[in-house]
């Protein structure tokens, strides 16, 4: 389905997620790598070492949910744009969101978007906190979101409301 | 007659490393480029690429291009850049023939070249296949990012390549919507990373599906599309129209190297590499001595194989000429460690044959 599609299986993604205690205690890296390509800018972003490829530059990475600390760089380092950074230590409701947008316009923090699914359907509202967009990110913006923890698995992507 | 010492055709990916290369072993290098400006494909990517940091992995192609000519001005002495170049001939005695801006021709006759004349696009054969609104995915590319000028409103994009796949992303970067992306294959051949970002917008890869027709009388109106079995053959009923006025091509590249076959170096047809290749050595010099191939025009790879194959043919082609640097067997060791992990994986199952199929 996947190789048809380009949309991850629920299995797939889950198996990317650390468990839900983790999430729980603080931000945490979620890389969403399948396949074996010729790629490593995420090792050699990760400031504490967290993401580990190896020798063999196509290997799919591998994120240490101890020693990352869900800083971020590594989520517009991704050429795929296949990281994101999951938080649930802020809410027992919500979850924090970080992904990469290269879209305009921006967001802006306060605004109420529609967040989508991998297959860029509809599934919930998502609440604007922040974009960053500093030239260390070269053009990748990062913005974060506030979303239903029910959508933990569901929610990847977000489009703004119509003006 | 002019006479130069190493000539390189070419200033996309491989032949800018090609240069940088060559001229820092101390050779003099002349470049010919046929556009208006250097850097080949690299100036219209827009996205970040793969690889690694020896191949400026998650720096943007346009960008890639910029620090190359920053490399290439260090050794300003020993490069020349020459513009609105193409190169038309290749004769037996070295002999280039070159027209620029397209009226004057003159000759060089060279020590030692480099070929580094990239691909071009495959077209498909449908019914109104030369409607106005279908191009190729390379003019659209070059519409978008060279020239800020949209190509239309509504587009289907045909082949979910890494190519097909990119350009779509950039189309809806551009605010323009992609109605879906189409292959007649039964897996997407893009990185699936990429096909994942289009996806996640909402734009539907539909595997197996071709084109049966074009519609339109003045430019295109709409596009018929319709499923295909495991033989590329289509299935009667599984016809769906999309009314866009683009439609865009990306069904994969060949190599451009017909002045290498003018020349009568030993050539041979290897699908794996996307069509006819010069046969060549580990160190990229084909059967005729120095004369070198590096990227695309030796066998379609992405833009990181073809940096690290410019890198070493231009390292060869120097230390061919008597420029041969203190740590030139280090330095080829490296680059050749790059190609192999480049290709190493299973997306370079094809590459790896490909290339044993093309050695001499």
């Amino acid at each position: 389905m996947f190789e048809k599609t380009g949309i991850a299986t629920r299995e797939m993604v889950m198996s990317k997620f650390p468990p839900v205690e983790r999430i729980n205690k603080g931000p945490v890296a979620v890389v969403e790598c399948y396949q074996k390509i010729p790629c490593n800018p995420c090792q050699t972003a990760c400031p504490v070492g967290a993401i580990c490829i190896g020798d063999d530059i196509n290997n799919i990475p591998r994120r240490d949910e101890e020693k990352c600390g869900g800083c971020g760089v590594c989520v517009a380092k991704c050429p795929g744009l296949a990281i994101m950074i999951v938080d649930g230590s802020k809410s027992a409701d919500t979850v924090q969101f970080r992904i990469p947008y290269e879209f305009l316009p921006l967001p802006e923090a306060g605004e109420t978007v529609v967040g989508l699914d991998r297959a860029g359907q509809p599934v919930c509202k998502a609440r604007v906190l922040k974009v960053m967009n500093p030239p260390s990110f070269d053009r990748t913006p990062v913005v974060t979101l506030e979303v239903d923890r029910k959508y933990l698995y569901e929610f990847r992507n977000f489009r703004r409301e119509a003006e | 007659m002019r006479e130069v010492e190493l000539l390189i055709i070419g200033s996309g990916p491989a032949g800018l490393c090609a240069a940088i290369s060559a001229a820092s072993s101390g050779a003099k290098v002349l470049i010919l480029e046929r556009s208006f400006r250097p850097g080949g494909q690299l100036v219209k990517q827009t996205h970040m690429f793969f690889g690694s940091e020896s191949q400026y992995a998650s720096h943007r192609g346009v960008d890639i291009a910029g620090i190359l000519l920053k490399k290439l001005e260090e050794y300003g002495d020993r490069i020349e850049l020459m513009l609105n170049c193409t190169a038309v001939g290749f004769y037996e005695d070295n002999v280039v023939t070159v027209l620029k801006d397209e009226t004057k021709y003159f000759k060089i006759k060279a020590k030692s070249i480099i070929c580094a004349t990239g691909a071009y696009e495959k077209s498909l054969a449908f019914p109104n296949n030369d409607l106005p609104g279908i191009y190729g995915a390379g003019a659209v590319q070059t519409l978008m990012n060279v020239y800020g000028v949209r190509p239309g409103d509504r587009v289907l994009m045909v082949g979910a390549g890494n190519i097909g796949v990119i350009v779509s992303y950039q189309l809806l970067q551009a605010g323009i919507e992609v109605v879906a992306v189409l292959d007649a294959a039964p897996r997407i051949g893009a990185y699936l990373v990429h096909a994942s970002k289009l996806a996640r917008m909402g734009v539907p890869i539909l595997s197996s599906h071709s084109v049966k027709e074009a519609i339109g009388t003045d430019c295109l109106e709409a596009a018929v599309v319709c499923e295909v079995d495991e033989k590329f053959r289509p299935i009667p009923g599984t016809e769906t129209r999309y009314d866009v006025d683009v439609m865009c091509i990306s069904v994969g590249l060949s190599p451009l190297n017909e002045l290498l076959a003018m020349r009568g170096v030993e050539m041979k047809y290897v699908g794996q590499l996307s069509g006819q290749v010069p046969l060549r050595t580990e160190n990229c010099e084909t059967s005729i001595p120095g004369i070198f191939v590096a990227g695309d025009a030796s066998g379609i790879e992405e833009a990181s194989s073809a940096m690290a194959e410019g890198y070493l043919a231009g390292l060869c082609a120097a230390a061919k000429l008597g420029y041969v640097p203190a740590d030139f067997e280090e330095r080829r060791q490296e680059y050749r460690k790059q190609l192999e992990g480049l290709r190493s994986g299973p997306v370079g199952d094809r590459i790896r044959a490909g290339m044993k199929l093309s050695q001499l």
